[in-house]
């Protein structure tokens, strides 16, 4: 889905074209990390298996973050660095929207 | 559902910034903002309006020095079972690269995590195993948590952390090139929050903006840093709010606080930066590669290891050139062949480069 996603426009006579990506690959980059949901997590809260979707589930180390069964977490290196909230996505979008309109038009 | 795809508000950011007709020169410091930058063709998209935007020394495995690859080169030739990450594997030292020692009986393993690494000492209790420890705040955190709890004694740390401000205090300073913003690096301000980055605005008036990965993240950390130049404010604000806190992760920075001590640390194409490496307490000696195999590196305590030949990627580093300036771009240096560690890693801006610009 994300391959085929992008926005062509004109500048300066030239036109480009700008691709949506998933920041993600197979190559992992040591400073990424990659949203999932916590889907169990063992009794003394060490260890939670994390699901990325599309059926992809591995065991993540949540010692650095306070998280819940049902959390969405960031996970970078096998750890839980930071809990995120579902919605968090839509609610950019609207800041963003605002933080455009409140600028008007330049 | 965390992606954020708007074509719509990505054209209006664009056409909001291509309307501002600027020259301006900004600086992030992340490996996977530059992928995103040439994966998506903002960079070119970006530069037809007048914005440049360079990597600066925001790869773990890019800074890491000479000194360090000898002495985790040395140590896997001494019988050490070595586990880092898997760029770090191919970093040529002065005469071979751990890849190279693997391939010659040695034992090396690359793993995804640190907790690999003490699952490998666990299961092999008679061997030395050692964990080469790169990456910046993001990563810290978790060499920290993993000495917190107990790991076994027959494991060690070779600390090769290092921390972003540090850095950007260094570049600024030093001031060897005009950066009108910083784009700071959404996964390391993750855990360490906003305020590490306000002297920086406070003592260089540089605008600076936390950001995320996605392309949006980007041109909208871009359009909010022109904000700021135009209005002549230098703030730390943030864009990557669905993951940043104002804060941080306490409990991870707590947990880095109580293992590591800053000390002063040379970044590869940098001097000595005050307080940017991560050095384990005295607490933690007992799982410090550098004391618990001080006899094993003596050898190598007193040389002097100079980057290699031609190799211009402490200048690629702090920002003074671009990948394809450096003579041995693409010729004397590429992915399957590297000089130089920003041709290695994933995050380096030469591999970035090589592997889109083939692409283009």
């Amino acid at each position: 889905m994300y391959n085929n996603s992008f926005f062509s426009f004109a500048c300066h006579g030239k036109q480009f074209r700008v691709k949506f990506i998933n920041a993600s690959g197979s190559r992992v980059p040591v400073c990424l990390a990659i949203p999932g949901k916590i889907v169990s997590l063992d009794a003394v809260k060490q260890f939670a298996t994390v699901d990325y979707g599309g059926g992809t589930q591995r065991q993540a180390n949540v010692t650095l973050v306070e998280v819940r069964l049902g959390d969405y977490v960031l996970v970078h290196a096998g750890f839980a660095i930071q809990v995120i909230e579902e919605n968090e996505a839509k609610e950019t979008l609207k800041l963003f929207r605002q933080m455009l309109a409140f600028q008007g038009e330049g | 559902m965390f992606s954020l795809q708007d074509k719509r508000l990505a054209e209006e950011i664009v056409s909001r910034i291509q309307k501002e007709d600027v020259c301006l020169r900004f600086m992030h410091v992340c490996g996977t903002h530059q992928d995103t930058l040439m994966k998506s063709g903002l960079d070119s998209v970006l530069a037809s309006c007048g914005i440049t935007i360079g990597q600066g020394p925001g790869c773990p495995v890019c800074v890491t020095t000479p000194r360090e690859i000898e002495e985790i080169l040395l140590l896997a030739w001494k019988g050490k079972t070595v586990a880092t990450f898997g760029d770090m594997i191919r970093v040529p030292g002065e005469t071979a690269s751990l890849q190279q020692l693997k391939a010659d009986g040695c034992d090396v393993r690359t793993v995804y995590s640190i907790d690999d690494a003490v699952q490998l000492a666990e299961r092999n209790p008679s061997n030395d195993v050692v964990f080469m420890a790169v990456g910046f705040e993001t990563t810290a955190p978790t060499t920290a948590s993993v000495l917190l709890h107990d790991p076994p004694l027959n494991f060690s740390v070779l600390s090769c952390h290092r921390v972003i401000p540090p850095a950007l205090h260094a570049l600024l300073e030093m001031g060897e090139i005009k950066i009108d913003g910083f784009i700071e690096p959404g996964h390391v301000s993750t855990i360490i929050g906003l305020q590490p980055y306000e002297s920086l605005s406070s003592i260089y008036h540089i605008p600076q903006v936390v950001a995320g990965f996605e392309p949006l993240d980007l041109l909208m950390a871009v359009w909010m840093l022109m904000q700021q130049v135009k209005a002549g404010d230098a703030r730390v604000e943030n864009e990557y709010t669905r993951a940043v806190k104002p804060e941080g992760n306490i409990k991870a920075q707590q947990a880095m606080n109580k293992v590591f001590a800053h000390v002063d640390a040379k970044w590869r194409g940098f001097p000595l930066l005050p307080k940017s490496g991560l050095l384990l307490r005295k607490k933690y000696e007992t799982y410090d590669a550098r004391k618990k195999y001080e006899d094993e590196l003596q050898e190598i305590k007193e040389k002097e290891y100079p980057d290699p030949v031609g190799c211009l990627c402490g200048e690629v580093l702090r920002g003074l050139i671009s990948s394809k300036e450096c003579p041995l771009f693409g010729r004397g240096c590429t992915p399957d062949s590297p000089v130089g560690p920003c041709m290695v890693s994933v995050e380096g801006s030469c591999t970035i480069e090589y592997r889109y610009a083939k692409k283009k």
